[in-house]
């Protein structure tokens, strides 16, 4: 057998020992580790703090479609929690339907006493343009001052009052 | 509820908490690497593929196959790291132990002295096999660790038994540690200390509030009544009786050591530790000084390479010279001269053959992997929710430590040398079989430990009331 062989398999040799205990170390490092932190509803912090299934939803497109994209000008961009327990949190739109409650399916998930558990939708109609609607929630949806009853076009900036919570829709 | 108030926090284990299928990659790395190191020894003494490499090759992953899926049926949530690491171990052992079968000079050297030269190779796979049935024991009928608190005083009388047992034999190469029957003999002492380290914990479970708060406070130091030094006291009799009768310094120095270390976890007082090692200097002092046996070990120690002038037992210089010459990449498996070592080179000495044959960096690895093993058991009585089980892991990694210390010092020259044996990669019967069990210990409590707690039952209560307005 050729010396180069023999160095080679004897450098080999260490560098596979040294890789196991270097990936041992790593399954430690991903066992202290391996707790997922969930902050929810802290209102000193912003957007960080999202809870998990907004954050999916929200990180990079937010600013693809802040920096023109499609749409007409002047349609909001995203939606905005104001006030409540999830102030600070922000959704983007994307075209998508966004539901409310406190069913933990709902895109925003409220911890709200006065909130059902599906308690209502905003989605965009044809044109682009964002509906909010009432689902039949007992305490009733407000756009501004008045309650919903069918649904209504969201005008920019105007506060969407459920329970406790205010969402807002912005640029 | 106001925003003020909620300001909840969510810790929630990502991905499956039980870890399974990175033990099954890990063990499939660590059955791999042995047999690199197989032909890579092979072909350095032979310049062949060895013959046998297919079989030990099977062989180990037969082995790391069972006791994987023993434990992904009996203990889900176990540590991911204690199997395969210990698989390693063994895996490099045995190649390391085939390797030294091979060598010209030890079949010489055992013709000389007339005996049969016998592989041990064959041998440590059957024992390898034999540890891991009893791992596989040990997982099976030990539904929970707890369950070994029962036996505390029990087990006191069989460690007692078994580390008094040997004196009634003949000392085998200078020490009475062994039972032999026959031509078959075990050494009691690796078992020794796993029973002795259950018989601890339940012991000091107990007592710990006793010997943690009654103490003065002296010069920073928290001092015990007189009456509580009884149980260190007793148990550095019973270690300076096996050193001068059995003349061993490595389980005397394991058992002091062990019941220190858990007295130390057990009852927070430092003082404790000075305490340890002050008696244990004061017997390991006044023991060399009149025990011939010990004091040829110190001797020796002191200045190793006397030997080649007085025709003693070189040894130690051998060992020292092996390390010397392996640097820092070794000189490569199976073409370093550890083999001068003579009589126990594939025991005792083992250490000094990776030394040589893988250098400084191999040495080193090998260290970290006994270093990671205990790691996790300290890992393991950190998570444990129960006392016993918290002290009992602490108690076998610290006994694992020691051992591994007291072995490797021994070997390169740092403390005398002592009777003990490399955990895992020393061929040895009694040593490979008793480590195995320690982990199966180790693997048991840390799946109760890492077990996730039972989700409580949704109560009614937790609903939110809804407020109806008119």
């Amino acid at each position: 057998m050729s010396e180069l062989t023999l160095t080679v398999m004897r450098l080999g040799f260490l560098a596979v020992l040294w890789l196991f205990v270097i990936v041992a170390v790593q399954v430690i490092r991903s066992d202290l580790f391996g707790t997922r932190v969930t902050q929810r509803g802290t209102a000193r912090r912003g957007a960080p703090d999202r809870p998990q299934q907004q954050q999916r939803q929200s990180a990079p497109p937010q600013q693809r479609q802040q920096s023109g994209g499609r749409g007409r000008r002047g349609a909001p961009t995203k939606l905005v929690v104001s006030e409540g327990t999830l102030t600070g949190t922000t959704v983007a739109l994307q075209g998508q339907t966004i539901t409310l409650g406190r069913a933990h399916d709902s895109t925003i998930v409220l911890d709200d006493d006065y909130a059902s558990s599906r308690h209502a939708r905003i989605y965009p109609d044809r044109d682009g343009q964002w509906i909010v609607e009432d689902l039949g929630s007992t305490n009733g949806t407000y756009l501004d001052r008045t309650r919903l009853t069918t649904p209504t076009p969201i005008p920019l900036g105007a506060p969407i009052r459920i329970g406790k919570t205010v969402i807002e829709l912005r640029k | 509820m106001s925003s003020s108030t909620t300001n909840t926090t969510t810790i929630s284990t990502a991905g499956p908490p039980s870890r399974r299928n990175t033990e099954l990659a890990m063990l499939v790395f660590a059955v791999i690497i042995p047999v690199f190191a197989y032909a890579n020894a092979g072909l350095a003494l032979s310049d062949e593929m060895p013959s046998g490499m297919l079989s030990y090759g099977l062989g180990l992953g037969l082995l790391a196959a069972v006791g994987h899926l023993v434990v992904r049926k009996f203990a889900p949530y176990a540590d991911p790291l204690l199997l395969p690491i210990a698989t390693l171990l063994n895996g490099l052992g045995l190649v390391l132990i085939w390797r030294l079968d091979q060598s010209k000079r030890l079949a010489q050297r055992a013709e000389n002295i007339g005996q049969v030269f016998s592989p041990s190779a064959p041998n440590q796979l059957i024992y390898s096999a034999l540890g891991v049935a009893l791992f596989v024991g040990v997982l099976i009928l030990l539904k929970d660790h707890r369950l070994l608190q029962r036996y505390t005083y029990i087990s006191m009388a069989v460690a007692l038994i078994l580390l008094i047992l040997p004196v009634f034999f003949p000392p085998r190469f200078g020490a009475r540690i062994w039972i032999s029957i026959g031509s078959f003999s075990i050494q009691p002492g690796e078992f020794a200390k796993i029973i002795i380290a259950v018989f601890f914990s339940g012991y000091l479970m107990v007592k710990r509030d006793a010997l943690a708060l009654a103490s003065r406070r002296f010069m920073g130091l928290y001092l015990p009544r007189g009456r509580d030094l009884g149980p260190i006291l007793v148990v550095w009799g019973m270690s300076i009786l096996i050193l001068v009768f059995e003349t061993d310094l490595g389980t005397s120095l394991l058992f002091f050591g062990l019941f220190v270390v858990m007295l130390y976890v057990a009852t927070e007082r430092t003082s404790w530790i000075v305490f340890g090692l002050l008696m244990s200097a004061v017997g390991a002092v006044g023991v060399a000084t009149f025990e011939p046996h010990v004091q040829q070990r110190v001797d020796a120690w002191l200045d190793p390479f006397a030997a080649f002038k007085t025709g003693g037992s070189d040894q130690i210089a051998q060992a020292l010279m092996a390390f010397g010459s392996g640097g820092v990449f070794g000189t490569g498996l199976g073409q370093g001269n550890s083999d001068l070592i003579g009589f126990a080179a594939n025991s005792d000495f083992i250490l000094a053959t990776v030394g040589e044959e893988l250098g400084l960096a191999g040495t080193m690895g090998i260290l970290l992997l006994y270093g990671l093993i205990v790691e996790r058991g300290v890992r393991t009585a950190l998570a444990a929710r129960d006392p016993f089980g918290k002290l009992l892991a602490i108690g076998l990694s610290a006994a694992f430590a020691i051992q591994v210390f007291v072995v490797a010092g021994g070997v390169m020259g740092l403390i005398p040398l002592t009777g003990m044996t490399m955990p895992f990669i020393a061929s040895g019967g009694s040593s490979v079989i008793a480590n195995w069990a320690l982990v199966a210990i180790l693997i048991k409590i840390s799946d109760t430990a890492r077990r996730p707690a039972p989700t409580p039952a949704p109560t009614t209560d937790a609903e939110m009331t809804q407020v109806v307005r008119p």
